[in-house]
């Protein structure tokens, strides 16, 4: 009897992978390509190392498209994918140097200050003609003009979650004044990274996003301290976890995860604040130094097929800049006002803008100060104290060999 | 002499890559500004930041303190025990270690949280709930959780080595419990004690992932400073490397004055 089950389960097993094996074809997201232009590394052997945000492409997971098993048998180049969690990771990984990428996928704010210290490659738009696929509102922008060093892959906008369960009818959700609300003291969280922390405190007190002077920084910070008292947690990823759970009441976030947040507690809601909000656009890009260009701007090109770019923005919850991939997504997302908010939304919307180095110094100052209590000592009280460290240490030594040396005699 | 010497080559060769070198870089950056010129300017910087370091230092202290306070009654027990069980126990006290680190504490937040298990269970029982996650004695406990078999472990390999005929002998003689204690057990387990210490505080002291989850991001930790100067807005691996440079020296002299200690009271003992 053993046998025939034993007999059995190989045979579904058999089976199964031939089933798997026919449907894993991509034979049909393959049939409107390029073919010709994917295949010219071939046989090459070549491999091309990609660094994106955790959980930011499509994997395969839950029937979804493996985006990057598909470029790697369509163009027979190997993809190593690896991923950080924030752009001053990237940033820094990048800077230490050791490291290299063909393709990383950094937000603009980051673009730009790469693009303005060389640590990045001019793209060849020749060499992806997915390129006119990219929605004309979110090329040619500020961040990098002519899109020279970048090629848009999501876009998003800062939202306010917050829970219908928690929070009472009349209140007033459409503000950014909701995260200094009295009222909800202990049930706010708060982003846990001095640029979008600042954002929001500085449209609160009625500047502008990105701040012209260090004055602005200290009425912002000024701002934050006030806050402090009623924030309960100031959090990045956690926030899934406290804002599924009805941990907080109100957060601010990044929409694409606010969908995928209201996707898992029904209690969730989001809204824009009138004050206006941060829209962001995270871009693919080749890092200085990258060996294998030609490669990276094929796998770009292929991000922006229409099917693929569909099938990422549908797995993260992202909005899609691909205006082709947009038309194969389902209503039920294109027609989402947190994923494509109305058009006053984006136009009072703003970019984050490169900042000046002594801007972004007064940024992290008061970020410390507001997480470290600060207290003032004098200039020399830590260089003393070390001194007087290593002395009493070397003292010590000292005094343990004398002894030692006297137990001898 | 020679083989002895020979055969430490593997681990001299990996300290030398990747401790003394990477020691002297922190070294160098920590004198240095973003263009390699001389500076004592990050050294000096560090004072805006000895609220925070004052801050770690005292929650290690009180984390290692629990520590031992757990650990040292049930190391003596561990070790008292017939073989057998002894292997039990410290497989119980290794099994939370089998676990990622990250999940633990992670685990630990879902645990403290306001509508957590904890205070949901309080909650039936009609008392609570309490204010537990996002406090600095959530981030203690975070760290006695993680950090308590590394107390236990040195203390147990000690004690083992005590001889029961020692106790008897005091015994013999008349001792009351308490003095055998005293004069006994204790100073024999010192060696094992500064260890532990040693092991639970200086991880403790530069953690900064538990204070992050546990304590709601506002009760920055020394690491958190350190970690903010490298992947923060500024980036700034030469204050970074300056904060570092103190926290080490500080830390060689806890554990010089630790030493001292032992040595005084244990005179020709060996750690």
């Amino acid at each position: 009897m053993k046998k025939v089950i034993t007999l059995f389960l190989a045979a579904v097993m058999l089976f199964s992978c031939a089933v798997s094996a026919a449907a894993y074809d991509n034979a049909e997201l393959f049939a409107g390509l390029d073919t010709e232009y994917y295949t010219r590394f071939k046989d090459a052997g070549i491999s091309i190392n990609v660094y994106n945000w955790g959980e930011y492409i499509s994997n395969g997971e839950d029937d979804s498209l493996d985006v990057n098993k598909a470029f790697e048998e369509l163009t027979g180049i190997e993809v190593n994918y690896t991923f950080y969690a924030t752009n001053e990771e990237l940033y820094a990984k990048l800077r230490a140097g050791g490291a290299s990428y063909d393709v990383i996928i950094p937000s603009e704010y980051m673009i730009a200050r790469m693009a303005k210290e060389g640590m990045l490659e001019e793209i060849n738009l020749d060499n992806i003609p997915n390129f006119a696929n990219i929605d004309p509102s979110l090329v040619d922008m500020p961040y990098d003009p002519g899109n020279k060093y970048s090629v848009p892959y999501t876009w998003g906008t800062v939202v306010l979650v917050y829970n219908t369960w928690l929070v009472s009818e009349d209140t007033d959700v459409e503000t950014w004044g909701l995260l200094w609300n009295e009222k909800y003291k202990n049930n706010i969280l708060m982003f846990n990274n001095p640029r979008d922390a600042y954002g929001i405190a500085l449209k609160k007190i009625g500047f502008e996003l990105n701040p012209e002077n260090t004055e602005q920084i200290e009425k912002a910070t000024l701002a934050l301290k006030e806050q402090k008292p009623v924030v309960q947690a100031y959090v990045m990823d956690e926030i899934f976890d406290k804002m599924g759970a009805g941990e907080a009441a109100i957060a601010p976030y990044y929409a694409g995860d606010a969908i995928t947040m209201m996707d898992e507690n029904p209690d969730l809601a989001a809204a824009f604040p009138r004050e206006g909000t941060n829209i962001f656009v995270d871009g693919m890009c080749i890092p200085k130094g990258a060996k294998q260009k030609e490669a990276a701007e094929m796998y770009i090109n292929f991000m922006c097929e229409p099917e693929v770019g569909a099938a990422n923005c549908e797995y993260i919850g992202y909005s899609t800049p691909n205006l082709a991939s947009m038309e194969l997504l389902d209503e039920e997302i294109t027609s989402n006002p947190i994923a494509y908010p109305p058009v006053e939304v984006i136009e009072n919307a703003t970019y984050y803008e490169l900042l000046p180095d002594e801007l972004n110094k007064a940024m992290d100052d008061g970020w410390k100060s507001l997480l470290a209590d600060d207290e003032n000592f004098t200039f020399w009280l830590v260089p003393a104290i070390l001194l007087l460290s290593v002395l009493s240490s070397i003292s010590i030594v000292v005094r343990k060999a004398i002894r030692k040396r006297r137990q001898y005699y | 002499m020679k083989i002895s010497r020979s055969t430490a080559m593997p681990y001299i060769i990996w300290m030398i890559i990747f401790t003394v070198i990477p020691l002297i870089l922190v070294t160098y950056f920590a004198f240095t500004d973003g263009n390699g010129t001389f500076t004592m300017a990050n050294i000096s910087e560090v004072k805006d930041y000895v609220a925070v370091i004052f801050r770690s230092i005292w929650l290690a202290f009180v984390a290692t303190v629990i520590c031992l306070i757990i650990a040292y009654p049930l190391a003596y027990v561990v070790s008292r025990a017939s073989e057998k069980k002894q292997k039990t126990y410290l497989l119980l006290v290794m099994l939370p270690m089998w676990m990622n680190f990250l999940l633990r504490t992670y685990a630990w937040m879902t645990l403290l949280e306001n509508t957590g298990i904890i205070n949901r269970l309080l909650v039936m029982i009609g008392i609570g709930p309490f204010a537990m996650i996002n406090t600095q004695g959530a981030v203690v406990l975070g760290m006695v959780y993680n950090y308590l078999p590394f107390m236990i472990l040195p203390l147990y390999s000690n004690m083992t080595k005590i001889e029961n005929r020692l106790i008897e002998a005091a015994q013999d003689l008349g001792a009351p419990s308490r003095k055998v204690f005293s004069e006994v057990v204790w100073p024999l387990s010192l060696p094992g004690v500064m260890t532990g210490i040693t092991m639970v505080f200086v991880p403790a002291v530069s953690t900064f992932i538990i204070s992050r989850m546990l304590g709601g991001g506002s009760n920055m930790m020394i690491g958190d400073l350190i970690e903010l100067q490298f992947l923060g807005n500024a980036y700034n691996p030469n204050l970074g490397a300056a904060i570092s440079l103190g926290l080490m020296i500080f830390i060689l002299l806890c554990m010089s004055m630790l030493n001292q200690f032992n040595e005084e009271d244990k005179e020709g003992m060996i750690i």
